[in-house]
């Protein structure tokens, strides 16, 4: 199974962080900081895996992505296989992009609560659930579209100048 | 920003995050935190927050929390959110409760009850969001409560909902197996859900019940083939379709089921040979999921019944893995040629330089992985490349985690493996050098022990040399600044051991060198303490051999220094030590007996050889023995009763009774010790007691200890002043123990009353016996790879539990007994002979009985003159058992033979004894030497040869080095 999702800029910022199991706050921000530390170490054109065992425990790797400023990391067990997940990684960007139309860090940032849905989707309970991006982009619109109707809540505008008038 | 319609966010959620984002400090970024939890702390808990509003300061919550702040002042308001009806704020709410909380959070309660509506809403998404937390947040207590429902939804329309409840179903399985196993069913009806999205999500939890108990699911192999037979095939509609592969992901997990279904399974395996046939056929190579689909594909070949076509294959794919450029898929060749080499072992000869260069990579984890694989692949020809490769890596790197982990590789490796002893016992050193503190202080115990048996070979001189050769080896490390403490240990115990040995060094030398540990790594009591003690038996060989001993000044210094210490431990031996060095040659002899940290301390727990014994006592009338437990409520009547009678009812608690008892003058001192001497209590403690003090009660052992204490024990304490000599002996003997030195003393008497026992002869034919025993075991095992370096550990790790064996059940298993009381002499005596107690092929009690029949009646006579002349065969019994294997010279002999295999080893070990030579990691690199071995070798076996050839075109940059050849030619032989 999966044990976590995160996603790390090149500073070292978590940016979105999601542990399948429950960890303790600081346990969390530890583990968040020796990823970083090993993967900040890690030379360019190597390969995208790295044994997690002092880290997370027995039976623990880690798949990881640098794109841009961001790392995008998987942690998971023997059971997932480390070329799969890195494809899970990528239908997870696919999505992302397609989502936000060439998704930068700020994206993730400012729309914390949409990547979590995405993330949702994706993953539930540490397996994999959907590598559909499109399927995966539909269940997003639908959410957005029924969020936004008049009866679940006054209708927020999603333009800057929505926000700036408040 | 992109950001839309439900997904809105606040300017200040904005200016937070970008604040954050230019913070120069963690100090200021932490500065900005806490002012906006303060602000959030006070806006929050305002009454009539908009619904929006609310939902995005949640969101800031969710934020700064994973910025590794605390923002449990908000929890509640985020399961508030939970109960509100606009979907908006509900999955607001529900992201928020399953980042903040776990299963076990008091707030959970709170939350179930909205959880079991949400199940039931006609919305699906609100549905959705319910098992996305139910996933989460239900724990086993809560499981029932949300169970219905979610079994419900398994057939709700939407497949969305189906695949969530699927994996809400599985994550209760994973929690509580016994909640949900009447539901298991659910997930093979689901395996033919109309949705192959559905059918997916089925395969995490058939998997996880797979590895559980694959023969449940043997019917299931033909229902995974057709289902991978028909993504395979492009049967999905292209929406599965994942770059150009057919629902890639589906693939995988059915791979993977399959790899577990068909392993050992021939017939199952069958049936998988031609859909994997098909898919190694149609797969796409070029893209990063078809070689993801490919790598499963060989870990099914690998696992299951296997096939020489789909080998083929495989092998195939992994050399075009490891011929890749890509460090990803080199990663998955070595570890898929890792699996495959278990089925035919012969591919790695193929991949020999690939698996090289992957050694040289700059990349850690492939380097790691590498190593892995060689690890799988070392065999007695290759080991000391091997294990000199993870060595080099091992003092390279810094990550403990690992460190440890490569350091008991290469232990394990050597002592499976070591084509020498030589070579085991640098390999040894070196490994302790560099990583002493984070290897198993049971392979330091192995090592001692390796060097205090040998290997085993059967002459004596090239034990001796090894022994030589290590203390030479060691006498160099010490000079070399903060060794480990393991490492220490080890050495301080050869030393102390062997060290003045063959007459290289003196002892002065020695102890020179040892003062100097002790002094250099005085803040570790344990290394000081394997000091103080290998310096007494430096002394005490000395004695023994009859020079006279000159303590060095600094010696004396450290002495004076321990005598005074606050370690009780230490100022023990320091006093050990000291009397040591004030007795004869002949008393020393016997406390020290030079090399016999091998030999058997071998203790008949249950005390059978008493059988006899107490069966004329019971028939004379005597009572049985009653057990501890049943004795206890009896107890009290018993004592009065029988007070005046030597009746075995006696041998109770008498403690309560003793101190009001007038004693005579000479027995004052007495009071400490008369418990012991009578009444076998179960304190811990006595057995040491018991030991130090002659006076053998055992406690908490068989019936027939207890008769013979009684009697004794009994006419002492309640009888007639006549014993009163007796008394004074044992009490004076106890007064002493107080200041230290008893035990010496009291091994002084046990060892002159042991001297006259006639006890060895018995025991050296029994250890001929067990000779031919264990020849007969491994004398034909010429084909065994493992050397007896592993025999030990069995026997150690048999030895470890301490329990009775009497009946050995292979001379490799056997395993001496070893009870409370038969510890502690070595303890006291010599903290550097933890080895000696564990090891050790036990002496048959029967013989031991007859040895002890015959002593006892030497010994009633020779024991008046020593000491406990008041129970002399009783002393006898206890005083023996523990030092027979010291002086048990039979037992040398049979360890010798137990160890024989080693020799008949030798052959096959050697059968390719240039290979090993020319190998450049050899204990002797010399590159001339190696090019000469290489070329002599090429020579001889012109398969190799002509392999070279072959691999030379894509080696490394045309030329190869000579190393790697030889390297290569390592792996060749594997």
């Amino acid at each position: 199974m999966i044990k976590a999702v995160m996603v790390i800029n090149t500073q070292g910022k978590p940016r979105l962080a999601k542990f399948f199991e429950y960890l303790p706050l600081e346990k969390q921000q530890e583990l968040i900081r020796n990823v970083f530390g090993v993967l900040c170490s890690r030379p360019e054109n190597v390969s995208n895996f790295v044994d997690a065992e002092s880290i997370f425990g027995p039976d623990s790797r880690i798949v990881y992505k640098h794109l841009a400023t961001l790392y995008f990391i998987f942690v998971f067990d023997s059971s997932e296989n480390e070329l799969a997940m890195l494809d899970l990684i990528q239908v997870l960007v696919e999505t992302l992009d397609r989502c936000f139309k060439n998704v930068c860090e700020l994206d993730i940032v400012f729309n914390y609560s949409k990547i979590h849905t995405i993330l949702d989707d994706i993953i539930c309970g540490g397996q994999v659930l959907e590598t559909r991006s499109t399927e995966i982009l539909r269940a997003v619109e639908e959410i957005s579209k029924l969020e936004a109707a008049p009866n679940a809540i006054t209708l927020i505008p999603k333009s800057a100048s929505g926000w700036l008038s408040r | 920003m992109g950001s839309q319609g439900g997904f809105y966010q606040s300017k200040e959620f904005l200016d937070l995050v970008k604040s954050i984002g230019e913070a120069r400090s963690k100090a200021e970024e932490d500065r900005i935190v806490l002012h906006e939890i303060d602000t959030l702390k006070r806006r929050i808990s305002e009454p009539d927050i908009p619904k929006r509003k609310m939902k995005e300061y949640i969101i800031r919550l969710v934020y700064i929390e994973m910025l590794g702040h605390d923002a449990s002042f908000g929890y509640i308001h985020a399961v508030k959110m939970t109960h509100d009806d606009s979907l908006l704020v509900k999955r607001t709410g529900y992201l928020a409760v399953t980042l903040f909380l776990n299963e076990d959070h008091d707030l959970i309660i709170l939350i179930v009850n909205t959880i079991q509506k949400d199940l039931k809403s006609d919305n699906y998404l609100v549905v959705c969001a319910a098992l996305n937390a139910v996933c989460k947040l239900i724990n086993e207590e809560t499981i029932p409560a949300v169970l219905p429902q979610v079994v419900e939804l398994l057939a709700h329309p939407k497949e969305a909902v189906r695949k969530k409840a699927i994996m809400a179903l599985h994550r209760f399985y994973q929690k509580s197996p016994s909640s949900v196993s009447h539901l298991i069913s659910n997930f093979r009806k689901r395996l033919c859900d109309n949705d192959p999205g559905v059918m997916g999500a089925t395969l995490c939890p058939l998997f996880d019940l797979i590895t559980l108990d694959v023969n449940s699911y043997k019917d299931l192999v033909n229902s995974f083939v057709s289902i991978l037979k028909q993504v395979a095939e492009r049967r999905l509609s292209k929406a599965y379709d994942y770059h150009q592969m057919p629902a890639p992901f589906i693939q995988i997990k059915l791979l993977k089921i399959l790899a577990l279904l068909g392993s050992g399974d021939k017939q199952a395996s069958e049936n998988m040979y031609t859909v994997l046939g098909d898919i190694f056929r149609k797969c796409d190579s070029s893209s990063n999921i078809g070689n993801a689909v490919f790598y499963e594909c060989i870990c099914c070949v690998s696992s299951i019944y296997p096939n020489p076509r789909l080998l083929d294959s495989a092998a195939d794919v992994i050399s075009r893995f490891l011929k890749s450029d890509s460090h990803n898929l080199k990663y998955m060749g070595i570890d898929a040629l890792g699996r495959l080499i278990k089925i035919s072992p012969e591919i790695a000869e193929q991949h020999q330089l690939a698996v090289i260069d992957c050694l040289e990579d700059p990349d850690d984890t492939l380097k790691r992985k590498t190593f892995e694989l060689l690890y799988k692949m070392t065999k007695s020809t290759n080991v000391d490349v091997i294990v000199d490769r993870m060595i080099d890596y091992m003092i390279s790197i810094n990550d403990n985690h690992y460190k440890t982990e490569i350091a008991s590789r290469c232990v394990e490796l050597a002592e499976q493996f070591a084509p020498s002893n030589q070579w085991f016992i640098q390999t040894m050193n070196k490994v302790f050098e560099h990583a002493g503190d984070l290897v198993n202080i049971k392979v330091a115990h192995n090592l001692m022990r390796l060097i205090a048996e040998g290997f085993g070979e059967d002459d004596d001189n090239a034990d001796s040399k090894l022994r030589s050769s290590a203390v030479e080896s060691y006498l160099r490390i010490l000079g070399e600044p903060n060794l480990p403490s393991v490492f220490l240990q080890v050495i301080c115990w050869v030393l102390g051991e062997y060290g003045t040995a063959d007459g290289m060094f003196s002892a002065s030398d020695i102890t020179g060198k040892l003062c100097d540990v002790a002094e250099a790594y005085s803040s570790d009591e344990t290394v000081k303490a394997y000091a103080v003690t290998a310096l007494m038996k430096t002394y005490a060989f000395e004695i023994a051999a009859g020079r006279k001993v000159d303590m060095l000044p600094e010696c004396q210094s450290l002495m004076e220094e321990l005598l005074a210490s606050h370690s009780t431990d230490l100022q023990q031996r320091a006093y050990e030590l000291q009397a040591v060095i004030g007795l004869d040659a002949h008393a020393v002899e016997g406390i020290m007996p030079s090399d016999a940290s091998c030999e058997d301390i071998e203790v008949d727990k249950g005390l059978s050889f008493l059988n006899g014994y107490i069966q004329e006592a019971i028939e004379k009338g005597a009572q049985p023995y009653i057990s501890e437990n049943e004795r206890s409520g009896v107890l009290n009547m018993g004592n009065f009763r029988n007070q005046d009678h030597h009746e075995p009812s006696h041998g109770l608690r008498f403690e309560a009774y003793e101190l009001p008892k007038p004693v005579v003058q000479s027995r004052i001192p007495q009071a400490l010790l008369p418990s012991t001497e009578i009444v076998p209590v179960p304190e811990p403690m006595y057995p040491r007691e018991t030991y130090q003090t002659p006076v053998p009660s055992n406690s908490s052992s068989a019936g027939s200890a207890e008769l013979k204490l009684r009697l004794d024990g009994v006419q002492k304490k309640w009888g007639r002043p006549t014993y009163t000599p007796e008394t004074s002996t044992s009490s004076s003997t106890s007064q002493k123990t107080v200041n230290g030195a008893a035990q010496v003393e009291g091994a002084t008497t046990l060892n002159s009353t042991r001297e006259t026992y006639a006890s060895r002869k018995p025991q050296v034919e029994i250890s001929h016996e067990k000779q031919k025993l264990a020849a007969s075991l491994f004398g034909g095992s010429s084909k065994l790879e493992k050397r007896p370096a592993t025999g030990h550990k069995v026997s150690k790790a048999s030895s470890h539990v301490v329990e009775k064996s009497h009946v050995p059940k292979s001379s490799k298993e056997v395993a001496s007994e070893k009870t409370a009381p038969a510890q502690p002499p070595p303890d006291l005596l010599d903290l550097g002979e933890p080895t000696d107690t564990s090891t050790v092929p036990s002496l048959d009690p029967f013989r031991q009985l007859e040895g002890l029949l015959d002593t006892t009646q030497v010994a009633s006579a020779a024991n008046g003159a020593t000491a406990a002349s008041r129970s002399p065969d009783v002393t006898a019994l206890y005083a023996d058992t523990p030092p027979v294997g010291i002086h048990n010279m039979g037992d040398a002999d049979l360890l010798s033979g137990l160890s024989n295999p080693s020799v008949t080893n030798m052959p096959g070990a050697t059968a390719k004894p240039q290979l090993t030579q020319s190998s450049g990691k050899g204990p002797n690199p010399k590159d001339s030497l190696e090019k000469d071995a290489l070329v002599r070798q090429m020579d001889m076996c012109g398969q190799r040869d002509c392999h070279i050839n072959m691999i030379q075109p894509y080696g490394i940059g045309g030329g190869l080095k000579i190393q790697e050849r030889a390297e290569t030619l390592v792996l060749c032989s594997i």
